[in-house]
């Protein structure tokens, strides 16, 4: 029922298609090659030729069954605290705290996990352990949210401060009361492990990965779903967007803040049954020791769109990886430099190379176009004192 | 009065783009005049002034400026800075302003007074209250910009400007945030400056104020310039057929503007068959005997005051327009933020009519319910409120009704949505008819347009109609007050708050004039006029009690 579009009106559409995929595949191509050309200066400098290096880091990552199924592996982790922060940004919330809802999520999973009797039929032990891990992360994450909604506070204190406290409780638990002698890590649950995706395909012999990863894609897609296709995601992308029109359009803001905040600790905490329940079937502190912070640059360099934070979490599955199968040519923590500065040149060089690409289709201010009834003369900003865009 | 050609611009071309901005523009201003450059929303009339004050070279065209007392020289292309010293200083219609430094830091920026090591803050503070005195244009100099209304912190920007030495001083749109008064405060400052030997330009598309304050026109239609005129020999009508390129019906044509330019009496306004004159317009209370919008005792805090809104009563009844007048920020927002829900009042109850007729107490419903009733609601800032400017045209077109746009479970029915922005696209002309571009891409009339379709397209008792013309071009005006006149016809209660005088007196058929909070006086439409209402407006009658 949209109304016929002439062929100017479907020319135009087809430009802004264009335009629109431009400003999303471009500007990340731009920052790779500027992490490549980085990581040459590096290589050589250790003495080695880039081009061998390169080709050790495919051939150990999406070359073989093994490398394959670990990149695969530690993106599903990923993928998960990509979400989520991708999910708060959307809102207009910061949420540094992945980290701990992760391990929050896996620790509750594990736990839940043991408390089966081994005799569980795997298919209800599997999703009680899903709901602990979603509840493990929520909790975690809708601490943040309630005390932003109700008085204020701001999210990322809240949740950086939260770490601390969440993490070193888990660890006192693990460590005091609950861990196999010898180790950190709780027993061993026998009941409902998620099946290795070794056993679907020879694709991934001998790695870690797991079902799991189908459980990340399918959240994937539903958060696509839940943003672009629901109503509370209509509010929820107005609050992050512009709060003050939300509220107008009959959107309690603190309530969406509450409900986001949870939402996104809920599928950090998701990220946990990746190790818990696909791979070691036990918590072990530390697990999943800075997914949660890379997952804030999954979401970043995935733009916050599901996705993108899928594709996100395979680039730095795939370095991570890297980093070990180029160990050999160089240190492997020549990688986690390489990751550091995908990190930044994705930062500056993706504002960067947009403002370019709108440069080079600028219109004027106040002008003309009345046919169209085009103006882009309004600043970005929603302050009423927008900062002058001085560029020419 | 005038002297000397100031600047001349002649042939001026500017792309951007595809998009050709300026096409030939000419423009030629005398130093000591007030020149008005009038056109709609997209003529070029800021872009031809933007490479005037050194922003933009231009692609083509030459412009030349008497700086430095040598007359003429050819400045084409030069930079904002050289403008600046040159005397030629443009005032923006988005301020420029940091709004967490006080009034003086903001005018001292980039050229600070130091004492030692140290920012002279009071010796700044000193010369801005001077210059503040001399101008006319008052502002306390200690305060924060953030804490300014909007109409003060535009005196500030036109303060900065002039305390940078502009002797031209062009300024962009001033008046659409400004109310009567402060408009006529605007112009005595401006007329200060021209006696002085100054030279201003005015870009506006508000006719009443050409003929008011400037001595010569130059009209621009789609980046050229179509006429150029003395004042004394135009006409309101003329000068809108010109810069529409047809045949339009103004606001002002209904109303006794106290004085009469030009040729002729004003014709008489066409009507509609069904709607309702102002003239004809009932007397307070009695004749409108169905309350559709009932506010009592209304009390409203801000941060700054406990009483905002200072036990405010009144009553609007179907098919009449309420008009509100007043310098803003004086409760009015506050007064419209209780109203829908989205500000706590302290004290008071608001009723709504809902669908049957019957009065509602909503005082403690929240925005949706309150809409739900059958509130609707033009809010004054569209940017800030009305709009998510990165949404679709078809996404803004639901906001505050998305709930009814779901398939059940709460599941967004796009099929709805989308036919739901194609009709609205098509009754209220919204252009680009393409529902699928972001509302920021639309000019800022066809904004507007998004904001009435959604709240007058739907079931409605109630509308509350803030600033609805604000900053939109000659034609969207004329259909936004149809609307407006049509809603009343068709039953509905209308609130209108406008800072613009001449759209409450064509549109009201009661006004109220709000002061410190209260409603100071209310008037029948046939009653009112400028002259009556400017002393409520500026406190001098009305608050002795």
């Amino acid at each position: 029922m949209t109304p016929r579009l002439t062929n100017r009106a479907a020319g135009d559409r087809a430009q802004r298609v264009r335009t629109h995929i431009e400003e999303s595949i471009l500007p990340p191509l731009v920052a790779l090659v500027i992490a490549a050309v980085v990581g040459d200066i590096l290589i050589i400098i250790f003495g080695q030729s880039p081009g061998d290096v390169y080709r050790q880091l495919l051939e150990g990552t999406w070359g073989n069954a093994y490398g394959f199924g670990q990149v695969v592996y530690k993106a599903t982790t990923l993928t998960f605290t990509g979400l989520a922060v991708a999910l708060g940004i959307r809102a207009g919330l910061f949420n540094i705290g992945a980290e701990s809802q992760l391990a929050s999520g896996g620790f509750l999973a594990a736990l839940v996990g043991l408390a089966m009797p081994a005799a569980t039929p795997a298919a209800i032990a599997i999703v009680v352990c899903m709901l602990a891990a979603a509840l493990g992360g929520g909790v975690v994450g809708a601490i943040p949210g309630a005390l932003r909604a109700r008085f204020g506070a701001s999210e990322v204190i809240v949740t950086i401060m939260l770490n601390f406290v969440v993490l070193a409780f888990l660890n006192y638990m693990v460590a005091a009361h609950i861990h196999v002698p010898e180790t950190l890590h709780t027993p061993e649950i026998r009941a409902g492990a998620v099946p290795r995706l070794t056993g679907v395909s020879s694709m991934f012999s001998g790695s870690a990965a797991n079902m799991t990863f189908l459980l990340a894609l399918a959240t994937a897609a539903s958060v696509w779903w839940y943003l672009f296709r629901t109503r509370p995601g209509y509010e929820l992308r107005a609050v992050g967007l512009q709060p003050d029109a939300a509220e107008y359009g009959g959107v309690r803001v603190g309530r969406v803040w509450a409900r986001t905040m949870a939402l996104s600790g809920m599928l950090a905490g998701l990220g946990g049954l990746n190790y818990v329940l696909g791979y070691k079937h036990y918590y072990e502190e530390g697990f999943g020791t800075g997914s949660g912070f890379l997952g804030i640059a999954v979401a970043l360099v995935g733009r916050n769109h599901p996705v993108g934070v899928v594709i996100a979490a395979l680039l730095f599955a795939t370095l991570s990886q890297g980093g070990l199968a180029v160990n050999a040519l160089v240190p492997k923590q020549m990688v986690d430099v390489l990751t550091a500065v995908v990190i930044i040149a994705v930062a500056t060089a993706v504002p960067e190379v947009r403002r370019a690409l709108a440069a080079a289709r600028r219109r004027p201010s106040g002008v003309g176009n009345r046919e169209s009834g085009i103006d882009d003369t309004r600043g970005r900003s929603d302050s009423p004192f927008p900062i002058p865009d001085s560029r020419p | 009065m005038s002297g000397a050609t100031s600047v001349r611009m002649a042939g001026i071309v500017k792309r951007f783009g595809p998009v050709i901005a300026n096409a030939g523009a000419d423009l030629e201003v005398a130093s000591g005049e007030i020149h008005a450059l009038v056109g709609e929303n997209g003529a070029g009339k800021s872009t031809l002034m933007r490479v005037l004050a050194g922003m933009y070279p231009p692609d083509g065209g030459t412009v030349e400026a008497a700086v430095g007392g040598t007359g003429l020289r050819d400045v084409t292309g030069w930079s904002t800075r050289a403008a600046i010293d040159a005397g030629v200083g443009m005032v923006h219609q988005h301020f420029m302003l940091v709004p967490t430094l006080t009034v003086a830091e903001n005018l001292i920026l980039g050229r600070e007074l130091r004492r030692g090591l140290s920012l002279d803050l009071a010796a700044a503070e000193r010369e801005v209250r001077e210059l503040s005195e001399r101008t006319g244009l008052r502002v306390d100099p200690s305060r924060l910009v953030s804490d300014l209304s909007v109409g003060e912190a535009q005196r500030v920007e036109i303060l900065k400007t002039i305390y940078r030495g502009a002797r031209v001083l062009i300024l962009d749109e001033p008046t659409a945030v400004l109310s009567p008064p402060e408009v006529n405060e605007l112009w005595k400052v401006l007329r200060r400056l021209r006696d002085e030997g100054g030279t201003v330009v005015l870009i506006t598309h508000k006719l009443d104020e050409v003929i008011d304050i400037s001595e010569t026109i130059t009209v621009m239609r789609a980046g050229r310039t179509v006429g150029r005129m003395k004042t004394a020999d135009a006409t309101p009508r003329g000068i809108a057929r010109m810069m529409v390129g047809r045949e339009v019906v103004l606001a002002m044509d209904g109303v006794a503007l106290g004085r009469e330019t030009g040729g002729g009496a004003p014709e008489a306004r066409p009507r509609e068959p069904g709607t309702v004159s102002p003239r004809e317009g009932p007397v307070p209370g009695s004749q409108f005997p169905v309350p559709a919008l009932r506010v009592e005792n209304l009390a409203v805090p801000s941060p700054r005051k406990p009483n905002e809104v200072d036990n405010v009563s009144f009553t609007v009844a179907r098919g009449e327009i309420l008009g509100i007048a007043g310098v803003e920020g004086n409760g009015q927002t506050e007064l419209i933020e209780a109203i829908t829900g989205l500000r706590a009042a302290s004290s008071g109850t608001i009723s709504i009519a809902d669908s049957s007729g019957t009065l509602r107490d909503v005082t403690t419903r929240d925005v949706r319910a309150r809409a739900d009733t059958g509130l609707s609601h033009i809010p004054e800032d569209r940017h800030r409120r009305g709009l998510v400017l990165e949404y679709s045209v078809a996404d803004n077109l639901i906001l505050g009704q998305q709930h009814r746009f779901t398939g059940g479970a709460n599941v967004l029915d796009h099929t709805r949505i989308a036919s739901n922005a194609a009709g609205r696209i098509k009754t209220f002309d919204i252009r680009p008819p393409d529902e699928s571009l972001p509302a920021r891409a639309l000019s800022g009339g066809n904004q507007q347009k998004i904001v009435i379709a959604r709240e007058m397209g739907r079931d409605f008792t109630v509308l509350i109609a803030a600033q609805p013309t604000r900053g939109v071009d000659v034609g969207a005006i004329e259909f936004i007050h149809e609307q407006l006149r049509k809603a009343r016809a068709d039953g509905k209660a209308i609130l209108l708050i406008s800072a613009d005088l001449v759209e409450i007196l064509a549109l009201s058929d009661r006004v109220a004039v709000m002061y410190g909070g209260r409603m100071v006086v209310t008037l029948a439409g046939t009653e009112a006029t400028r002259e009556v209402l400017g002393p409520y407006m500026t406190g001098a009658q009305g608050t002795a009690a």
